[in-house]
C-alpha cells in the first residue's frame, strides 16, 4: 500500500472522527444551549426544592428562558436559595413575579416556572424573587389527605 | 500435593515478574514518545493499521448495537408508556458505556492482536535484534508509533461507534417502530450532557486505548520467539485486554458517575 493511499485514508479517518464528534456534540448532547456565561441572575428562596437540580430549566409560559445555576442552603432563613440564570433577551419581569417548582409530566424532572406579576418596575440582575411556591412533596400530600380524612369522619 | 502448591506459587511469582517487566517496558515506552515528532510518517502508517483498518468492524457493529438497543429499549419502555424517551436510553447507553467498552473489545480483538502478532513475529525472526545491532532504537521506531496510534485511535473509534449507534437507533426507533422523531432527538438533547457524558465516555476510551496498546505491544515483545509463542502471546493480548477494559470500565464508571 503506497504512502499516498495510506495518508488519504488516515485523513478520511480523522474527518470521520470530527464528524462523529460534531454529531455527538451538536445533535446528541445539550451543548448548543450551554450558554452558561451570558444572561442575568435572579435569586429565589424556597421552603422545599424537592428534586430540583442544577441546570434544570427555567420556563415562562412553558417556554425555556434560562436554567438553574446553583442551589444552596441559607442557614439564616432556613430556606433553599436557588440562583436562576435568565437569558438577556427576557429582562422585563415585574417585581412581583412568582417562581414555582413544577414537575414536567408525572414522573419527569422538575423545573421552575415564572409567572409575571403586574408591577411596573422590573427585576434586575441579582434581585430576589419574593413570591415563591415550593415543590410538591408527595409524603406531605398523603399526610394531609389522611389527616383531613380522619378529621372529617 | 506439594507439587501443585509449588506450581501455584511459581505461577503467582511469575505473574508478578511479568507485571514488573510490563511496567518497566511502559516507562521506556513513554520516555520514547518524544521522538515521534521526527517520524510522523511512521505514526501515520500505524494510525492506518490500527485505526482505519478497524473502522469497518466498528461502524457495522455500532450500527447493529444501536438498532438492537432501540428494539429492546422500545419493548421495555412501551410498557410504561414512555417510548418517547427511547432517544435518551439509546444515547446514554451508547455514549457512557457501550461506545467505549465495545469499541475497546473490538479494538483489542482486531488491532491489538494484529500488533502483538506483528511484533512477536519481528522478535521471532530476530528483526528487533537486528535493529538494535544497527543502533536503531526499537522503542522509537517500532513501539512508540504503534502505542500512540492505538492510544489515539480508540477514542476516535468510540466516538464513531456512538454516533453511528445513535443513528441506527433513530433508524429503527423512528422509521420502523414509530417513535416521534422530534421527541427522539429533543429528549436526548436535554438528557445527554456534553461534559458529563460525551467527554467522560471519551476519557474512558482514552484510558482503554492506553491499556490495550500497552498490553498488545508488551505481549509481542515479551513472547517466546517461536510460532507457538507468538500464537500464545496473541491470545493473551486479547484475553488480558478484554479483562482490563471491563475491569477499568467498572472503576471509571464508579469514579465518574
Amino acid at each position: 500500500m503506497n504512502s499516498r493511499t495510506v495518508e488519504v485514508l488516515v485523513g478520511v479517518f480523522v474527518l470521520l472522527f470530527l464528524a462523529a464528534m460534531f454529531v455527538l456534540a451538536m445533535r446528541v448532547s445539550n451543548l448548543t444551549s450551554l450558554s452558561g456565561g451570558d444572561g442575568y441572575t435572579l435569586v429565589a428562596k424556597f421552603e422545599n426544592i424537592g428534586g430540583l437540580k442544577a441546570r434544570a430549566p427555567v420556563s415562562a409560559s412553558g417556554v425555556r428562558i434560562g436554567q438553574v445555576e446553583s442551589i444552596s442552603y441559607d442557614p439564616e432563613t432556613f430556606q433553599a436559595s436557588v440562583v436562576l440564570r435568565i437569558d438577556e433577551a427576557f429582562d422585563q419581569f415585574p417585581l412581583d413575579t412568582s417562581a414555582s417548582i413544577y414537575t414536567a409530566g408525572l414522573l419527569g424532572e422538575q423545573y421552575i416556572g415564572l409567572d409575571p406579576g403586574a408591577e411596573e418596575d422590573f427585576l434586575v440582575d441579582g434581585e430576589e424573587i419574593t413570591y415563591t411556591q415550593s415543590a410538591l412533596v408527595l409524603e406531605r400530600l398523603i399526610g394531609q389527605v389522611l389527616f383531613s380524612r380522619s378529621g372529617g369522619d | 500435593m506439594t507439587g501443585a502448591l509449588r506450581r501455584l506459587g511459581a505461577g503467582f511469582i511469575g505473574a508478578l515478574e511479568r507485571l514488573g517487566r510490563a511496567s518497566i517496558f511502559l516507562f521506556q515506552l513513554l520516555l520514547s514518545l518524544g521522538t515521534l515528532g521526527r517520524r510522523f510518517e511512521l505514526f501515520v502508517r500505524q494510525l492506518h493499521a490500527s485505526g482505519v483498518m478497524t473502522l469497518s468492524i466498528v461502524l457495522v457493529s455500532g450500527l447493529f448495537v444501536g438498532m438492537v438497543l432501540a428494539l429492546q429499549g422500545y419493548n421495555t419502555l412501551v410498557g410504561f408508556g414512555a417510548e418517547e424517551s427511547l432517544g435518551v436510553v439509546v444515547a446514554l447507553t451508547l455514549v457512557r458505556e457501550l461506545g467505549p467498552v465495545v469499541t475497546g473489545l473490538l479494538f483489542a480483538g482486531r488491532a491489538g492482536s494484529a500488533m502483538t502478532a506483528e511484533i512477536g513475529l519481528m522478535k521471532a525472526t530476530e528483526q528487533l535484534s537486528g535493529l538494535e545491532m544497527m543502533a536503531v532504537d526499537p522503542f522509537a521506531r517500532v513501539f512508540a508509533p504503534r502505542f500512540l496510534a492505538g492510544f489515539l485511535a480508540l477514542p476516535a473509534l468510540a466516538a464513531m461507534f456512538s454516533a453511528v449507534g445513535i443513528l441506527g437507533g433513530h433508524l429503527v426507533g423512528v422509521e420502523v417502530l414509530g417513535v416521534d422523531t422530534g421527541a427522539y432527538w429533543s429528549q436526548m438533547q436535554s438528557a445527554v450532557g456534553f461534559t458529563e457524558d460525551v467527554v467522560n465516555g471519551l476519557i474512558k476510551a482514552l484510558v482503554f486505548g492506553f491499556v490495550v496498546s500497552w498490553i498488545a505491544i508488551f505481549e509481542g515483545v515479551d513472547c517466546v520467539p517461536t510460532s507457538e509463542g507468538v500464537s500464545a502471546a496473541t491470545t493473551r493480548t486479547v484475553v488480558y485486554s478484554s479483562l482490563a477494559v471491563l475491569g477499568l470500565d467498572f472503576v471509571l464508571t464508579a469514579i465518574m458517575f
